[in-house]
């Protein structure tokens, strides 16, 4: 059971308060995409040991989504950032950095 | 003979005795006893049978970690299977039975097992139950499962209380020895708020039984004092009978009280969990010792050296008048010593260790007890109970050189730390070569949030094995716990305990170590799933290289006691077969519990009326007053139907229908779930969640819309109101209120985010009662003086309106098929609006229907229902619906996945009717076959039916089904097998079965 921290509300609550909503910083492949790039935006999710980031819903607080960037081994939580954004900030890079430098996740670094 | 010696026994209460039975024989302890000691007392050493062989089986340990004293404990509907008699407490009116036997324990059938054991070694059941096919499913399976298993299911229903307990500590220390007490005291002093949890129900673990002195006092004086400092700060909290269950994430821990199994009949709680969030958790859990791998190591009488201790020291218990102890460390030496002391016989101490012991060994030597260094016991002698051992050569194959008579062997064959809470989180462990162990690595905790480790491993269950390197280990924990929650440790030195000088233990994994075939197939590492060293190393020849597999191939560690006993000595003949070192073959993974716990603790007292909250509508009670049959629908309770009389089901919504169809029905809507979208893009947003066009509503007018998700699959649907040019309603099923609310959400934060949309659930702010019939306009109209009259409000408009005096909103929407109208009411005034329909359509026969009648009722009428015929797998094409599916727009959700070739395959399932030609109900769910048969020799499909009712406006049974190409085959004759073997001819059919022109909704 995960402690996270609601950016938008500012709460620091356990998992039970919230809701995981898979990977994050998906790009959405509607109509006229090919049928590879539609394929991968649904089906072909990161999986990786280590840095990750996720969607998470505050569904039993403020009900907004956000971004978590944690570690699939350690479960460290690096940070958690507001949901409307194409890519991590760079406070949340650095912190990663910080503790894992090296590190890679999809395009970002 | 295991018996109660006159004097001992530090936690008994001597002048007081307790009566139970075991297998319906009376026997007798004292309080403080544990079912285990008072058996021993009672001189009934064998107390089950093995799981495979079922071999007679003794009690080995006096602890946790116990494998064969299993027994099914109390009665009826208290009966509880697979309980350790050395954990459970005894109380006057215990009653216990032995397990895995019959007819009796004494005499059980079951033992001829044994004389195959030759052929039934490891992964037998998958060598032997493979061929014939055939076989599996008649003779294997059933014998299998006959055989699978120890300890019998309670009857259902749990009499007793359970519940949760929430605490929130800065250190949780589990294990309340010495270790735990003092790691406890050095967080509490620096100021930190702790918890302190210990399994049993005595404080201060093994060290009164070990002996030693702190500070120059007897140790057990320390626990006493440092146990009632503890008591006195108000920053910490005490909990004995309470186990540290399991560790998980970011500190979260698991607490499992047993509060008053010891003492039944008491108004407490039976069983407490305690879900804990802690800032540092120290795992003080001490360590358990190791059995020696010898042949007849399993038969009763030879228990853990330490175990014999125990129960001569705190129970006042021999488990025999003459005592081998065979051991690899100096440790055992103080069970010899304790025996003699005690004046009990030890014919011998046999020494794995060619150098032998250091200071205890002297002074056992000392008292005249004969010790034998390089020796081990080639075999036990004895079958129900140990007669003698045959001594033999460590170094040799087994060759006896010496038979010595005895009734019991006090084996050790070293320590292993309780690593199982360390590790349950993450935290991984190093192989100590000099102690011969696993022990936590301190660099590779389980870490928390914030990446630092949160569990710290103290005194035995670190390691440290010494009264005194305990004590300093343990102090250092308490410290470093408190510090890394924000405590400045205090200034406070650890306490000075005695440090033993002991010779160093010798890894014995063999005993002896070139033992034959013929002795390692007697040689058990599991005793409760009967695993010998033989088994692991053939399943190390068959390949079983990865110790999780040999594991599973073996069951080695997988029976009720997780292997806390048989682990290492496992994985040390694995790694031995393998050629390999330890470490590299590593250990089995360590899961949470630590000792299995009840599930009615875990339910808590989410069960009966509480298991889940019960959503009512306004009128809820009316419903109920008025003998409402209620289904649960989602969280919700709605009425199924109402019967009258002496009415059942059938009758009453046949009434019910016939009723809504002739005149007029009143059914309760407030369920459906009501979604505002409001604002500048609330068009544009609606346009792109449903496959319709839904920006091009007019205010004042409703769409009905379908919603997909991304997979193109259909997820919910439902009418769209447009209450003005910036707002929507929408309208979903009643389970799907808040899941599509959140998908509104999902999409407006994460993806559309520009979009100036607002969304609000108000599915509770509004009554909604649905008034259905031909006189449903005229029963209106007696209660309003708004025009409601088809030019007025046309099908599909909408329209505030004053009914009895409440506002309402008034839709032309209808789900039976009927002229219909639902009117949406502030909550509050919903169940006033219902009693004046009520009264006002008296002339008209009005009577309110039910879930059933309405399913019926838009079944006749071809209406789709989300979770009949849609199962998320389902796309709005497949139902025909392609009508509510925009061509206009570019995009919606849903859009692109429609256009994969599968999903635009013409060879789908797709909606059609079904009517049987004999005018039966198909059975919901019921296959249409086609001919062939598939690669698992079933019969092919080619459809199935997803609603079935029997209609009585038609009277005879009427289906909607999913049928490959469906639509195309319109006439042909289907069959549908029926459970009872028969089959039923079905004809494919429009769906719409009812009014299909519409002349009756649209008056």
């Amino acid at each position: 059971m995960l402690i996270l921290h609601c950016p938008c509300c500012g709460v620091t609550g356990e998992e039970t308060e919230f809701h995981q909503g898979g990977e994050a910083h998906l790009k959405r492949e509607g109509p006229g995409s090919s049928d590879e790039a539609f394929h991968t935006y649904l089906f072909a999710k990161e999986n990786p040991r280590g840095v990750h980031f996720e969607r998470w819903r505050h569904a039993y607080g403020c009900g907004k989504w956000f971004i978590a960037a944690r570690d699939t081994v350690t479960l460290e939580v690096y940070g958690t950032y507001p949901a409307q954004t194409h890519e991590p900030p760079p406070e949340i890079r650095e912190a990663i950095t910080a503790k894992r430098p090296g590190w890679r996740w999809r395009a970002f670094a | 003979m295991s018996t109660r010696l006159a004097t001992g026994g530090r936690r008994l209460d001597r002048s007081r005795r307790v009566a139970f039975t075991f297998n319906g024989k009376r026997m007798q302890g004292h309080p403080g006893d544990t079912l285990a000691s008072a058996l021993l007392a009672n001189d009934q050493m064998l107390v089950g049978r093995s799981f495979k062989y079922h071999r007679p089986r003794g009690i080995v340990a006096s602890g946790a970690e116990e494998p064969n004293a299993l027994v099914g404990l109390g009665e009826g509907a208290r009966f509880e299977p697979n309980q350790r008699a050395t954990t459970t407490e005894l109380f006057d009116g215990l009653s216990c039975i032995s397990q895995n036997h019959w007819p009796s324990l004494e005499t059980d059938i079951g033992a001829v097992n044994g004389w195959f054991a030759r052929f039934l070694p490891a992964g037998f059941y998958y060598k032997m139950f493979i061929h014939p096919r055939p076989f599996w499913k008649h003779v294997y399976e059933p014998f299998i499962r006959r055989s699978a298993g120890l300890g019998k299911v309670p009857n259902p229903g749990d009499p007793d209380r359970y519940e949760h307990f929430h605490f929130f500590c800065d250190v949780a220390v589990i294990g309340g020895g010495v270790a735990g007490l003092q790691a406890a005291l050095a967080a509490a002093e620096a100021g930190a708020r702790v918890l302190l949890m210990e399994q049993t129900a005595h404080w201060g673990g093994r060290a009164p039984v070990d002996g030693g002195a702190v500070e120059g006092q007897p140790v057990v004086d320390w626990i006493d004092a440092t146990l009632a400092r503890l008591q006195d700060m108000p920053h910490v909290t005490l909990r004995n009978r309470c186990m540290g269950a399991g560790v998980y994430d970011h500190g979260y821990l698991l607490g499992y009280e047993r509060v008053s199994d010891h003492a039944p009949g008491s108004d407490a709680p039976r069983h407490r969990l305690w879900r804990i969030r802690a800032g540092q958790i120290v795992t003080a859990t001490g360590a358990i010792e190791r059995p020696l791998s010898f042949a007849g190591n399993d038969v009763p009488g030879v228990m853990l050296a330490s175990a014999v201790r125990d129960y001569a020291v705190d129970y006042g218990v021999s488990a025999g008048d003459r005592t081998v102890v065979v051991t690899n460390n100096d440790d055992a030496y103080r069970t010899a010593i304790t025996l003699k002391t005690l004046g009990l016989e030890i014919p011998a101490i046999l020494d794995a260790r060619q150098q032998g012991g250091g200071a205890l060994a002297e002074e056992a030597r000392g008292m005249g007890i004969r010790v034998e260094n390089g020796k081990g016991i080639a075999k036990v002698k004895g079958g129900r109970r140990v007669t003698g051992v045959a001594i033999c050569a460590q170094a040799g194959e087994g060759a006896v050189l010496e038979e010595i008579g005895c009734d019991a062997v006090a084996m050790s064959g070293g320590w292993s730390p309780v690593v199982h809470l360390w590790s349950h989180c993450g935290g991984k462990l190093i192989w100590d070569e000099a102690l011969a162990l696993f022990r936590p690595d301190p660099a590779q905790p389980p870490r928390g949030a914030d990446g630092a480790g949160f569990v710290l491993a103290a005194g035995s269950a670190n390691g440290a094995l010494s009264l005194g390197a305990v004590l300093a280990d343990a102090h250092a924990a308490g410290q470093a716990a408190a510090e890394a929650t924000g405590h400045a440790p205090g200034a406070t030195p650890a306490p000075q305990g005695t440090e033993d000088t002991e010779a160093p233990i010798a890894p014995v994994w063999l005993m002896p170590q070139g033992a034959r075939t013929a002795l390692r197939m007697k040689s058990w590492l599991d005793y409760q799933n009967d695993v010998k060293v033989s088994d692991v190393q053939l399943a190390a020849r068959e390949g079983y290289e990865s110790v999780e597999h040999a594991k599973r191939y073996t069951t080695l560690g997988m029976a009720t006691d997780q292997g806390k006993l048989s682990n290492i000595n496992g994985l040390a003949i694995l790694s031995d077969a393998l050629g390999q070192p330890i470490p590299q073959t590593g250990t089995t993974t360590f899961r949470p519990p630590y000792t299995p716990i009840s599930f009615s603790a875990i339910a808590g007292a989410a069960r009966g009326p509480l298991f889940q909250p019960v959503r009512k509508t306004p009128i809820h009670g009316w419903h109920e007053a008025n003998g409402a049959d209620f289904e649960p629908v989602g969280q919700w309770h709605r009425p199924y139907c109402f019967p009258r009389g002496e009415e059942g089901r059938h009758e009453a919504v046949n009434r019910e229908i016939r009723q809504t169809r002739e005149s007029v029905g009143l059914l309760d809507a407030s369920t459906l779930g009501k979604i505002i979208v409001k604002g500048p893009d609330a068009g544009r947003f609606l346009d792109m969640l449903y496959t319709n066009m839904m920006s091009t509503l007019k205010p004042g007018r409703c769409r009905y819309g379908l919603m997909c998700n991304e997979n193109g699959f259909l997820m919910d649907d439902g009418v769209v109101v447009r209450l003005d040019e910036e707002t929507f309603l929408c309208h979903t099923t009643t389970g799907g209120a808040e899941a599509i609310h959140g998908h509104m959400e999902d999409w407006l934060q994460c993806e559309w985010w520009d979009w100036k949309v607002h969304t609000a659930n108000v599915t509770e702010q509004y009554a909604q009662l649905a008034v259905a019939g031909p006189n449903a306009r005229k029963l209106l109209q007696k209660l309003s003086n708004d025009d409601l009259s088809a030019e007025a409000l046309p099908f599909m408009g909408w329209t505030e309106a004053r009914i009895s005096g409440i506002p309402a909103r008034v839709h032309r929407i209808s789900f039976t098929g009927e002229l219909s109208f639902e009117l949406a009411v502030p909550a509050g005034r919903g169940l006033a609006l219902w009693e004046a329909l009520m009264v006002a359509g008296e002339e008209f026969g009005v009577m309110p229907y039910g879930t059933e009648a309405m399913h019926v009722m838009r079944a006749e009428k071809g209406f789709i229902m989300i979770g009949d015929e849609t199962d998320g797998t389902v796309i709005p094409q497949d139902l025909g619906l392609d009508w509510a599916i925009s061509k206009k727009k570019h995009d919606y959700i849903g859009k692109r996945a429609q256009q994969r070739a599968h999903m635009a395959d013409p060879n789908r399932w797709k909606l059609v009717g079904l009517e049987t030609l004999d005018g039966s109900v198909l059975p919901d769910g019921a296959y249409a076959t086609a001919p062939g048969h598939n690669a698992n020799g079933q019969r092919n499909t080619q459809g199935r039916v997803t609603s079935s009712y029997h209609s009585p406006t038609l009277g005879r049974g009427i289906a909607m089904g999913l049928v490959h190409r469906g639509p195309d085959r319109m006439g042909e004759v289907l069959e549908f097998p029926t459970l009872d073997g028969g089959i039923l001819k079905a004809r494919i059919v429009d769906p719409v079965i009812y009014d299909k022109d519409g002349e009756k909704q649209n008056v």
